[in-house]
This record gives structure tokens, sequence and C-alpha cells, in this order.
């Protein structure tokens, strides 16, 4: 085994030799140079094995020198925990950087899955899809899952930091070569306010390597005058190391701006999102390996790449490099490769006619020249050593080498563009896809759009695989896909472009297909009798490169995901030992104390039995009022408003216009023209927004407000029998006895200090309940004070999941819980007060379908379980046995009641209120537990304690 | 990401925005046969080119409005406060900006 000569061969300006860095590359030490990339200072130290490919374990190494690179895909730590999947060829060399191979056992050099690829037959395109099927697929997933994937998640935190920002401008440059250079000054000079942003950490592109002269100057001297000017004027601002990712509508793009990242602790990465009236794209173009056996062995590269590493990193990447080329751009950059000071000993063009120009060219610098060949097979096991071509007489040649570079020729890089809308051509002359029309307002300037050659011919020959086995003719090197896979594919009438990229996966890779997509559609068009642009491309989607998931995220991470919304009185809740839980947007207190059974019960039987005092802060509460807001509200709710008298409270059901229940609570009249609505908890803003639609949009002509004011009140609640004592004692109070202060009665008044109050009194747990609404920053002060007069009364704190239980044993719905999207007021019994509504109302109109009306529905019922048995909210009734059984709906509360010292619950059930007293069974994950149907009030069905 | 003129304040980025589906639907009165009611309830216009539906500008000033969007290029035509008529607008679907004109 014999490594390509690789190394450092002089000095460059784009890199400073005298600042040495020292870097690992799995384990091993290394040392770099200031402004080597992690791959030019791998190639520097003659590392030319880099990774196992992906499925096969094949031994692969640095193809390319940019965004395109398949394998070169290392997890990297820079100070900042380490980042899998990452593009050795972008990431810039910092000192004490490690880098790791990941996906490969026991170690880079010997890998034990390379069985795969010795074994290679058996595991074709789609071979999991049909060998792992018998006899099911759960008893592969394990070892498939564990060989599968080519990076490894860290456990450890990100320490990056994130943000994101926004920007405006007239013209957007993206790509800061030569093309996006001139682009960018000529838009300043018209007085534009632009903005170029480039992915590499200086400005120049191609012409950082690239020898080619512009406008008859050197490329330094163009680049070095362009600098200049894009500095001198102010309304330019160039943005490196930033790479536009997406492009939207109405020309927005997403930018990942890298340029304060990998500085340790300190790393800051900034997602921008820029909308541009004019966006102009110079993306360059990438150049394209070709096909032929054995085409991704290590030492083997895409020739523009050993360009740049020459030019630009003062890297040769082989001493004897053959150059394999199709097109007379590749002789001019193989030429140029020699000028640099990289031995090239070959040319190989597999064209017929090549220009005799380049050919005394080459031969006059003591190149060997094969022109008319077909390409066999590379040969060497873990690099390159050799070529061997066959002639047009069928006889063979072995050329010996210890590097390859191929040019298969260049295709725009087209993915914003696309993702603009734009719609591709195939330009026929240059055997690739160019930008044709967008509705954007984009234009595609350079290499970009296919203008590939300035002074020079290109004469690309047509792409195609090579004769000969086309099993180990490498399409796309990330996923391990070969030129038989396709044709297995095709054999399988997989033809269509979609349908081939998911057979084979070829261009589905992180990669995205930058170096592939455009051989696999060639060789689709062959195997097809169509040409590459009948074929069609598949959809380029964002993101054009793998952007950090922390950039995406923001600052919205961690407690910043989802901030939650704290009570007014948390502190008070805290201070009494509550533990917390999330319903709807809040942190409430689920219970207080020690022993989570025990202490709800314990609150449950409080309120049962004497009174407890409980936050219902976060209770929906909306204002609607105006001349016209009991009309309004007629049409809101299913209950009649406009009998209701001020001072009085009525319970309300909503729906929507398919008849769909959508929330329910009380509305409160407190003048003629002045109501409160109180929504579901968890419901409070979509029913403020619910009820402005209609408004705006259906109502404007009543004269109505909507004033959402959830958040301004803070609401007391005391539940128990002898919460109105407790509450009485409040000076400067209403009269509370049942005479002055019956049952669904509302007061509104203020307190000695001055602090305004409304009271309501209302029962949402079957007990004489009231409700004390004060502005929300006095809420902790009244449960304190309310607490303290009640300390005679044995007052106790109570949680929402006695709160939920009370409820229930009250056979009080829950919207949301106990109905479902297909819930109607009569499935819940509200078919009596539906009919006493003599006015329409949203949702009418539905509830008088033939189906809305059937007796098969599925309808609320309770259930109560004696002997023991439980199961939980979610448990199906069932009928039938075994593959004859049937569910009839579903529990959709059920909890161990205290007070009844049993199973009870409420169900939707199927033709459920003509089945009270039937036993039924309910399926709970496997198992079957009897319970009876009963009516859903559990608990003085006839409400006398709440209206004592 | 688009940019909607809301009548009441001005061009704000799409994310003030909720979308409120096809605008200018008429509610049946409640003596319409179950066909025409369905027909209100479930079936919209969903076409390909110039689309009037309704947007609020909900983190703003909260207000209904109309906009006429064509549903293939995402341009907006025109923007109009709820209650006021469907602006005439050219229902020829834009021309495609081609690159090699």
């Amino acid at each position: 085994m014999r490594a390509p000569n690789t190394g450092r061969i002089g000095a460059r300006s784009a890199i400073d030799e005298s600042k040495t860095l020292e870097f690992s590359f799995n384990g091993k030490r290394y040392t770099g140079v200031e402004g080597d990339t992690l791959a030019s200072a791998l190639l520097a130290n003659g590392v030319h094995v880099v990774n196992r490919s992906f499925k096969f374990h094949r031994p692969r190494g640095i193809l390319s020198a940019g965004v395109e690179e398949p394998n070169g895909l290392l997890a990297i730590d820079n100070g900042n925990g380490w980042v899998p999947i990452s593009r050795a060829t972008l990431v810039p060399l910092v000192d004490g950087l490690e880098a790791r191979t990941e996906g490969c056992f026991p170690s880079l050099g010997f890998d034990l899955a390379r069985i795969l690829d010795f074994t290679r037959r058996l595991w074709p395109a789609g071979f999991y899809n049909k060998t792992f099927i018998w006899p099911r697929w759960h008893a592969y997933e394990w070892a498939i899952r564990a060989m599968a994937g080519i990076g490894v998640v860290p456990d450890d935190g990100d320490l990056s930091r994130y943000r994101h920002c926004n920007r405006h401008c007239d013209v957007l440059v993206v790509g800061g070569g030569p093309a996006g250079i001139q682009t960018a000054l000529d838009a300043a000079n018209d007085g534009a306010d632009v903005l170029l942003v480039e992915q590499d950490d200086r400005l120049g592109g191609s012409l950082l390597f690239d020898p080619a002269r512009i406008d008859g100057r050197q490329t330094v001297e163009f680049l070095a005058d362009a600098t200049r000017k894009l500095d001198r004027l102010s309304n330019v601002e160039v943005m490196l190391r930033s790479t536009a990712s997406g492009y939207y509508d109405h020309n927005v793009l997403s930018v990942l701006d890298r340029s304060a990242a990998e500085r340790g602790a300190e790393s800051v990465e900034t997602f921008w999102k820029i909308r541009a009236a004019r966006v102009v794209l110079a993306t360059g173009a990438i150049e394209q390996p070709l096909l032929f056996g054995n085409n991704d062995l290590p030492g083997i590269m895409l020739l523009g790449a050993m360009l740049k590493y020459a030019n630009r990193f003062g890297v040769s990447c082989g001493a004897s490099v053959a150059a394999v080329v199709n097109n007379d751009l590749g002789w001019r950059s193989a030429l140029a490769l020699a000028d640099a000071g990289v031995g090239v000993s070959s040319i190989v063009d597999v064209r017929e006619q090549v220009d005799s120009a380049l050919t005394d060219n080459a031969s006059g610098r003591g190149i060997d020249v094969f022109g008319g060949v077909s390409l066999v097979s590379a040969t060497g096991s873990r690099c390159v050593h050799g070529l061997t071509v066959r002639h047009g007489n069928g006889r063979e040649t072995r050329i010996s080498c210890d590097a390859i570079g191929m040019s298969a020729g260049w295709n725009p890089t087209v993915h914003l563009y696309s993702q603009a809308g734009g719609k591709l051509r195939f330009d026929k002359d240059k055997q690739c896809f160019v930008p044709h029309e967008c509705l954007q307002n984009v234009d595609v300037t350079g290499a970009a759009n296919g203008e590939f050659v300035v002074a020079d011919s290109y004469n690309i020959a047509a792409r195609d695989c090579s004769p000969g086995s086309t099993s180990k003719q490498w399409i796309d090197y990330l996923h391990d896909v070969t030129v038989s896979d396709l044709e297995l594919a095709v054999r399988e009438n997989f033809v269509s472009a979609e349908h081939l990229k998911r057979y084979t996966t070829t261009g589905m890779a992180v990669d995205q297909g930058k170096t592939s997509n455009l051989n696999a559609l060639s060789v689709l068009g062959r195997l097809t009798d169509r040409e590459p642009g009948d074929v069609g491309t598949t959809t380029f989607r964002p993101q054009f490169m793998p952007v950090t998931m922390g950039a995406i995220a923001g600052n919205r991470r961690g407690e910043f995901y989802a901030p939650p919304r704290l009570l007014p009185a948390h502190i008070w809740h805290v201070g009494q030992g509550a533990e917390f839980d999330d319903y709807g947007p809040c942190k409430r207190p689920a219970f207080y104390g020690a022993g989570r059974n025990e202490a709800i019960s314990r609150e449950v039987l409080q309120v049962r039995n004497s009174v407890g005092i409980f936050d219902g802060s976060p209770l929906g509460k909306i204002e609607v009022r105006g001349s016209d807001a009991a009309d309004f509200l007629s049409m809101m709710y299913v209950n009649t408003v406009h009998t209701l008298k001020p001072g009085k409270v009525r319970y309300g059901l909503m729906l929507d216009e398919n008849g769909v229940v959508i929330d329910d609570g009380v509305f409160i009249r407190l003048a003629d023209d002045h109501f409160l609505v109180n929504t579901t908890s968890g419901a409070a803003d979509r029913i403020a927004a619910w009820m402005e639609e209609w408004r705006q949009c259906e109502y404007p002509h009543l004269k109505v407000i909507i004033n959402a004011v959830t958040s301004q009140w803070g609401v007391v609640t005391l539940a128990g029998p002898d919460s109105r004592d407790i509450l009485q004692q409040l000076p400067a109070i209403a009269d509370l006895s049942t005479e002055a202060f019956p049952h669904m009665s509302f007061v509104q008044g203020r307190f000695e200090d001055g602090t305004p109050y409304r009271l309501q009194r209302v029962s949402f747990s079957g007990e004489l309940s009231y409700e004390l609404s004060v502005p929300a920053g006095r809420t902790q002060r009244y449960f304190e004070t309310l607490s303290q007069l009640g300390q005679e009364q044995g007052i106790a704190p109570v949680g929402m999941e006695a709160i939920l239980i009370l409820r229930a044993e009250k056979g009080f719905l829950h919207v949301g819980v106990d109905t479902d999207g297909m819930t109607n007021p009569l499935d819940i019994g509200f078919g009596r007060i539906v009919a006493n509504k003599k006015t329409d109302f949203v949702g009418a109109r539905s509830l008088r379908r033939v189906s809305d009306q059937s007796d098969d529905r599925r309808q609320l019922v309770g259930f109560e379980v004696e002997n023991g048995g439980t199961f939980e909210a979610g448990a199906h009734f069932v009928v039938g046995t075994g593959q004859g059984q049937r569910s009839e709906g579903f529990v959709t509360t059920a909890c161990q009641s205290p007070t009844l010292g049993k199973l009870i619950g409420l169900g939707l059930l199927e033709r459920g209120r003509q089945r009270l007293g039937e036993e039924v069974h309910v399926f709970d994950e496997g198992r079957i537990t009897k319970a009876k149907i009963v009516d859903p009030c559990f608990y003085d069905p006839d409400g006398e304690r709440m209206r004592a | 990401m688009l940019q909607i003129s809301c009548p009441y304040c001005g061009v704000r980025d799409e994310v003030e925005y909720t979308f409120g589906g096809e605008g200018h639907v008429q509610r049946p009165t409640p003596d319409v046969s179950d066909g025409e009611w369905s027909d209100y309830l479930f079936n919209r216009i969903n076409p390909k080119g110039i689309h009037f539906e309704r947007w609020c500008h909900t983190y703003g000033c909260g207000q209904w409005f109309n906009v006429a969007r064509d549903t293939v290029t995402h341009e907006i035509y025109a923007t109009y406060k709820m209650g006021e008529p469907a602006p005439e607008v050219d229902r020829n679907p834009s021309k495609s900006r081609d690159r090699s004109a």
C-alpha cells in the first residue's frame, strides 16, 4: 500500500506558515497553519483516508474543496462540544481542534463492517425493503438501526449561542466570486443598498485559486482592486462566512452567519432573515465526478479541488497525478495544476476529438496524453495507485499514478434559484441544468447561470457511465449508490427521477446530491432513451447546507422554549407547598403537600366537608359591551341570552358553525348593555379571537365591542359548605345570604381599601361556591386574607386535580376532555335548551341535519365500577370478541372518587342515554373491565348543596 | 414569507398575520337546504390563480381584512377592508420573468 504523495509545496498568500496550529484527528496529533481548512491540513499531513462509506464501509478520502464534499464529513470539537457531520472542507482550522471519524468499528483503518463491501452483491438498492419484511421488520430493526447513520448525536450540551436577526436591502448578492463582486459593485454604483453574502472567510471565489485572466488582468490584481472599491463604498455591506441556505416567498432568504462561530465559549451563530427588493445569485458551479470502476478510492478527487488546494493552501494532492477529463476546461485545470508545481503525469480524455493546442501543450511539458479512451477502473485498495483505460481497439493500458483528478464539467449551483420557484432548462452544449425562468425578482449571473467559460472553449462530452461492470462505479458517494443500483431501479420500472431517487436514495444524503444528481439523471436518461432534460430534476428544498439546529431555534431553547405563565399568586402557592403542573398555557398547583393521591383525596373531602381555597385566575374573562351586546351574544351561545337579568349568571355552550361544542362557561349580565363572558381556562385567547372574527366579519353592523380581560383579574375561589361564612367576614362585601345572593348571582363593588371586586356565586364542584375576582396584582393579598379568615373553619388550599375530581363526581363536563371534534349539544344532553332557543345562533342549522339528530350517536354518559376494577381515560367501550370486537365509544374521564369510594367517570358511548343501567365491557391495554352505565351526575343530583 | 400591506397599518411581515381562508363567503339564512348549508360549511373554491381571502393582523391592529393573492406566484394584487367589494384585478396569471428575454 502506498499513500498519495501529498504535502505542503510552498507558501501561498491565503495561508500564514509562520502561525502553526495543533489539531488532532482520531486521536493523533498533527500540525496545520493559519488559513487552512481541516481538509487542507489533513492533506498537507498526508492523511488520505478520512472516513468510511455509509453502506459498504469502504475507505474514503477528501473529494472536493467545498460545500459539495460527500466524504470528509467528520465530527468536530473546536471547544464548543462535538458537532457531527461537519464538512472538513469548510471547517476553518483553529488551534486545539479535534476531529474524529464516526461510523467505523473498531477503527478507521480496519472496519469490520467492510464485510458488507466484499458481499456487496447481496445488498443492492432497496435490499432492506425486500429482505427484511419476513417474518417481520422488528426482528431486524435493532441491528439495522445500529449500523445506520453517518454521525452520532453528541450527548453533551451545545455551548454555542444562537440568535435571530432581520435585515432589508435593495439588492442581495449571494456569492462573492468574480460575478458576485462585479454585480455588487455595479449595484452600489447605482446607489442601491447592497448586501453581499459569501460562504468563505474571504471574497474571491474561484479567483483565489484559478489563474484565469479577467479583463486582461491577473486575478489577484482584479480581486485586490475590487475589494478596495467595495471597502470604499458606504452602501455595500459584505457578510463573510455566511451561507444563504433558503430562498422563500417574496424574496426572503435565510442566511446562516458563522463569522463569530468557532471561537470557544464565545461562539455565536446568527440566523438572518433577509428581505431584498432584488436578489442576484452568483452562487457559482460545482465540478462533477466521472463514472468509472472504483472511482471512490481515496486519492481520487475533483480536479478543480486539487487546483484549489495547490494554489490557495500550497498543498499538493499527489506527486503523480492523472487528470481524467471530458471537457476543455479540465485540460486547463490540469495544466494550471502543473504550473502550480504539482506533478501531473498524464491527462486522460474520454473524447475522440481534442483540440491539438491542448494536447501539444501537455505533451510539450512531458505529460502523457491519452485521448479517446474509455475508463475501466482505478486500482488500489486504500488509495489509488493506477488507472486502467481501454483504447478504441480494445487494448488496455494501466496508467501509474498516485492520485486522480476528475473533471466531468461543471453544474451551476441552482439550489436557491430552484427554491425561489425558478424553472431549469437542460443546456445540451454545456450538459447541465441552467436557470430558465422565475416569478420572483431574482437574477442569476456568472457560473451559476452556466457562464463557465469567458474566452476559452468548453466542448464537454455527454455524461455517462463507463463500459464494463457498473457495480463499482459510484454515483452517490455519501449514500453508496452505484450505477448498477440505478440499472436495477430502471429494471423494476422506477424510471421517474423522483421514484429513482427514493428507490436508490441517490441524492438524498446530507449533501443533497451536489456531486451525484447530474450523473444520476444522465445515466437514467441513457437507460430510458431520454435526454437528461426530459428526465427532469428532483425538487431542491431548503436548506442548501445543513444549518445548526440551534440556529433555527435561536434563543428559543431551554427555559425560553415555552416560557410558563405563572399565576398572579404563584408565590403564595409555593409557600403552601404546591406541586405545579402545566394546565393549558399555565403552571398551576396540581395539589399541595406530599403524596399525590393522598393529597388529592384530602383536598376533595376538604371541599365536600368544609371549605377549600382554589386559584381560578386563568379562567377566561371577556367583556362584551354595547347596545347590541345581547344580540351578538345570542348568536354566540346556544342558550337564550335576552332573558337574563342584570346581576344574574347563566351557563352557556358555544358551538362552531358545524354544530360541534367548542367551549362552555357562564356568562353574566352586568347591565343591559354589558356582559362578562367566562370561558374555559385553556380557551380564553381562542374564544376571544373567535368572537372578534364573528364581530368583524359577519356582524360589523352591530354596536358591540369585545375586550379580553383574562389577565387583568385574579380569581380566588372558595368552595365548600363553609365558604359563605368566611367570605361574609370581608368588610364591605355584599350580603351573601341565599335570599339576597342566590346561586348564579353576581355582584360587584369596592372593598374598604378601594380594591374593586367582582363576585359570582357559581359552582364547578357541586358545593356552595364563590368566585371572587380582584385586580391581578392584589390576588395574592386576598389569598392571604381569606385563608387567615378561614382558619376557624380549617380552610385549606385545593389544587387542579381535586377540582377535576369534584366536577367529575358532579357530572360537569370539561369541553375538549369529555367532548371531541364531533360532539354536538344534543349528545351531551342539551336538546331541550336547543329546542327552546327561538332565534338563530352559530351552529344552529347544523343541528337540524339528520345525522346530528340520530340516536346512534355517541352520547355523554357516566359509568361506575364496583369491585375495585380500574382503567384510564382513553379506554374503549367494546362489544364482541376477537376479530369481531368493535368500539362503541371511549372513556373520557376516569377517577377514583374519594367521596363515593369507587372508580367513576364519564364517556362517550353509542346510544348512551338509552343504556343507563347496562353493564358494558371496557378495554384498556389488553384488559377488559366491567362497568355500569349510569347518569353522569353522581353527587347531589338535585343540586341542593350548591343552592344552599 | 409573504409581505402583506394591512389596510390599517401598512406593510408588515407574514408572521404578524393569521390566515382565515376564502373571503366573501355568504352565510346562508337558517332556512336553506342541507345541501346549501353543507356547501357553505365545507366547499371552498381553491383556485390556481387569484384568490380573494381573508387575513387578520393578529399581532398588530387585530383587524380582519381581505387580500387578493395569486396562489401560484404569491403575488398580492390588493388588500382591502372587510365589507368592501372585491376589486377588479387582472385575472391573467402574471407572466413569468424569462431569463433569456
